[in-house]
C-alpha cells in the first residue's frame, strides 16, 4: 500500500471512529434512560392491565364482606355462583408461615455459616451450591411434593392425605432459602470488622459476637431478607399447585391446636394459575351489561389485584428497612 | 498501531457478518428448494377435553400414516378450553366429554356466525375410583352425592357403613375432584350432583390421570375419571341408580347398553360442517380404522355403523 493512502485512510477511520463515537454516546444514554424508566411503565402497565380486566366485576358484583369473608368459592356453579377468597387467603398465609418456619433458620444459619464460620474454598463451594438450588424450577419442587413428600407424609403422620399445608410450607421453604441466604449473608458481610475485632478484645468467644454483636448489627438487613423470602413464598405458583391438594380449606379452626398443617388448601397464585386459562372471556352484551357467567375471569384479576396488594406492601417494607440501613 | 487493530477487527467483523448473511442465505435458499416438490403440510388443530387427549393423540399418531400430507395437533386443557377457542377459530376441532350449553351455542353463533356441529366420535365410562385396599364395593349417586356435593352429609368412610380404616386409620374421605374447566367436573356436577354445587374442600387437580395418580397414592380417597386411566394401584367402584339396587362397574357391554348410570359420549365439535381435510379426518375416525383406536385407548367404540348419530 501506498503510504499516502495509508496515512489517509487512517484519519478517515479516525473521524468515523470519532462521528460513532458521539453519536452512540448520545444513543446509548437515552437507551438507559429507557431502561430505567422501563420498570416504572412496566409496573404501572401491570397495574392498569389488571385493574382494567378486574373492574367490571367491582363495578358490578364485588362485595367486600363477601369476597374476603366467606370461603365459599362456586364461580362456575350453575345455581347460586359464589366469590369468597377467604380460603385462598388462609392457605396462602399458612403455606407462606410454615416455608417461613423451615427457611428462616436454615437461611439464617447458613448465612451465618458462610460468612462467619467456613474457610474460603468451602465458602465458594456453599455460595454456588446455594446459586444451584435456586436455579431449580419450580415445576420441580413440585414434583419433589407431589411424588416423594406425598408418600412419606402419609406414612409419617397417618394423614389421610400427603398434599397439604405442611408439604407445600417444607417445599417452598426450601425454595425461599436461597434468596434469604443470599441476602443475609450480604448483610452480615457488611457488619464493619472492626465490631468483631472490639468483641474479640473484649474477649467475646465466636458465639458471643455473633449473637451480641454482629445479629444485631446487620438486623435489618437480615429482616429484609426475610421478608423478600416471605414475597418469595406468596407468589410460588406451581410448586404449591402441585403440592398443597389445592382444596379449598381453612385449616385454621376453634380446636386445639387451632393450626392443623395435614389439611390440604388452595393459595391465590394457584387458583389463578388453574382456572384463568378456562374462564371464558367474555364481552359485555348489547346493553353494556356483563352476564354472570363473565365474572370468573374477571374475578381472578381482582385475586390478581389482591396478591399485587400484598406483594407490593412486603416489597416496600423490605425496600424502607434496606434504606434504613444505608442510612446508617 | 492502534488504526491497524481497528482495521483488523472491522475486517474480521464484517467478515463474520458476511460468512452470517451468506449462511442465512444459504439456509433460506436450500429449505426453499427442498420444500417446494413437496406437498405443503396440512395442520388440523384439535384442543378440549383431557378425558379425550390420550384417544384423540393416539387418532393424529395412527392418521399421520393413512394421510402423510396432514398433521394433526393435539392439545389438552379441558372441554371448555377447546370450545372457547373453537369459538375464537383458533382450531378446527374442539374436544368435549360433555355437550355444549346453550350459551356457548350462542356464543359460537355470535362470534363465529357458525353453528356447532357435534359429532359423537366414542363413548366413555366415567369411573369412580378408590384406592385397591378400599374395600367399599358399590355406591349408589346418592351416595355419590353425600360425598361430594355441597349439602351431602357424608366425611368418614364409616359414614357411608365402610369400614377402610385398616389402610385409611383416619377414616376420612379424602375427594378428589377436578378443576371447573373440565367437562368431566361439570359432567359429574350435572348427573350426579343434579347441577347443584361440590362441598368445599376436594382437591382440585388438573389431569384426568392426576385423578387416578393421587387415588392410587391415597387409601382414603375417592376419585371420578375417565375409566380408560385405570392402573393397578386403584380399582373401580360399581355404580347403581339406587341405594341397595342392581350396580356395575363401566365396561364394554354397560357403557353401551346403558346400564352403568355415568355413561357419556365423547365428543369433537366443528365450527359450521367441516370440508376438506378436517371432513376427511372426521369420517376416518368414525369408520372401523378409526374406532379400533378407541377400543385400544381404553374406551367404547360406536356399535357399527355409526355415521347416522354423528350429524345432529
Amino acid at each position: 500500500m501506498v503510504p499516502a493512502m495509508r496515512t489517509r485512510a487512517i484519519a478517515a477511520l479516525r473521524f468515523l471512529r470519532r462521528m460513532l463515537h458521539a453519536m452512540s454516546e448520545r444513543t446509548i444514554v437515552s437507551l438507559i434512560y429507557l431502561c430505567g424508566v422501563s420498570a416504572i411503565i412496566f409496573v404501572f402497565g401491570i397495574f392498569f392491565f389488571i385493574f382494567r380486566e378486574g373492574a367490571p366485576f367491582l363495578r358490578d358484583r364485588f362485595d367486600a364482606g363477601e369476597f374476603f369473608l366467606t370461603a365459599q368459592w362456586f364461580p362456575t356453579s350453575e345455581t347460586n355462583k359464589r366469590y369468597g377468597i377467604l380460603a385462598m387467603i388462609a392457605g396462602t398465609g399458612s403455606v407462606t408461615i410454615l416455608a417461613m418456619l423451615v427457611a428462616v433458620p436454615f437461611g439464617l444459619g447458613s448465612a451465618v455459616f458462610i460468612a462467619e464460620f467456613c474457610g474460603r474454598t468451602m465458602k465458594e463451594v456453599l455460595k454456588i451450591m446455594v446459586e444451584f438450588l435456586a436455579a431449580v424450577p419450580s415445576v420441580v419442587w413440585g414434583f419433589i411434593g407431589l411424588k416423594v413428600m406425598n408418600p412419606l407424609i402419609i406414612q409419617l403422620t397417618g394423614a389421610p392425605t400427603g398434599l397439604n399445608t405442611l408439604n407445600a410450607g417444607i417445599v417452598v421453604g426450601l425454595m425461599s432459602v436461597p434468596i434469604i441466604v443470599s441476602i443475609a449473608e450480604d448483610a452480615i458481610r457488611a457488619v464493619p470488622d472492626a465490631y468483631r475485632e472490639a468483641a474479640e478484645a473484649l474477649g467475646a468467644t465466636r458465639w458471643q459476637t455473633i449473637r451480641r454483636v454482629i445479629l444485631p448489627a446487620a438486623k435489618s438487613g437480615l429482616l429484609a431478607a426475610v421478608l423478600l423470602g416471605v414475597g418469595r413464598a406468596i407468589g410460588e405458583t406451581m410448586a404449591v399447585l402441585m403440592a398443597t391438594g389445592h382444596a379449598d380449606n381453612i385449616p385454621f379452626d376453634g380446636t386445639f391446636p387451632f393450626f392443623h398443617p395435614l389439611t390440604s388448601v388452595r393459595t391465590l397464585t394457584a387458583t389463578i394459575a388453574s382456572e384463568l386459562g378456562e374462564a371464558p372471556h367474555l364481552d359485555p352484551g348489547p346493553d353494556g351489561v356483563y352476564s354472570p357467567d363473565a365474572h370468573h375471569y374477571q374475578v381472578l384479576f381482582v385475586i390478581g389485584i389482591v396478591l399485587f396488594a400484598i406483594t407490593f406492601a412486603i416489597n416496600l417494607i423490605a425496600d424502607l428497612i434496606v434504606r434504613g440501613i444505608r442510612k446508617k | 498501531m492502534n488504526a491497524t487493530v481497528l482495521f483488523r477487527t472491522v475486517g474480521r467483523r464484517g467478515g463474520a457478518a458476511a460468512g452470517a448473511c451468506l449462511l442465512a442465505l444459504a439456509s433460506c435458499g436450500g429449505g426453499g428448494d427442498q420444500s417446494q416438490p413437496k406437498t405443503e403440510v396440512i395442520r388440523i388443530q384439535n384442543t378440549g377435553s383431557d378425558t379425550i387427549v390420550n384417544l384423540a393423540q393416539e387418532w393424529a399418531e395412527a392418521y399421520r400414516k393413512v394421510d402423510p400430507s396432514v398433521s394433526v395437533e393435539v392439545a389438552g386443557g379441558g372441554s371448555s378450553v377447546g370450545i372457547t377457542q373453537l369459538q375464537e377459530g383458533f382450531v378446527d376441532l374442539a374436544n368435549a366429554s360433555r355437550e355444549m350449553t346453550a350459551a356457548e351455542k350462542a356464543e359460537m353463533q355470535h362470534k363465529t356466525g357458525k353453528k356447532p356441529i357435534e359429532w359423537i366420535v366414542a363413548y366413555d365410562g366415567l369411573a369412580v375410583y378408590v384406592h385397591k385396599d378400599n374395600p367399599v364395593e358399590a355406591l349408589s349417586l346418592d351416595e355419590l352425592a353425600s360425598i361430594y356435593g355441597e349439602k351431602g352429609a357424608a366425611a368418614k368412610w364409616s359414614d357411608l357403613g365402610i369400614d377402610n380404616t385398616a389402610r385409611c386409620p383416619s377414616d376420612a374421605i379424602v375427594r378428589v375432584s377436578r378443576q371447573s374447566s373440565s367437562g368431566t367436573f361439570q359432567y359429574f356436577r350435572e348427573v350426579v350432583l343434579d347441577k347443584g354445587d361440590y362441598k368445599p374442600g376436594a382437591q382440585s387437580l388438573s389431569g384426568s390421570k392426576d385423578v387416578v395418580d393421587a387415588v392410587g397414592k391415597t387409601p382414603c380417597a375417592i376419585g371420578y375419571s375417565g375409566m380408560g386411566y385405570k392402573d393397578e394401584h386403584v380399582k373401580f367402584v360399581k355404580i347403581g341408580k339406587e341405594k341397595g339396587g342392581p350396580a356395575c362397574a363401566p365396561s364394554l357391554e354397560t357403557v353401551l347398553d346403558r346400564s352403568y348410570p355415568l355413561a357419556r359420549s365423547l365428543i369433537m365439535y366443528t365450527a359450521g360442517q367441516p370440508t376438506g381435510p378436517v371432513k376427511k379426518y372426521l369420517e376416518w375416525i368414525m369408520s372401523p380404522a378409526g374406532q379400533a383406536i378407541v377400543a385400544h385407548a381404553g374406551y367404547i367404540p360406536h356399535a357399527a355403523p355409526a355415521a347416522p348419530e354423528a350429524a345432529k
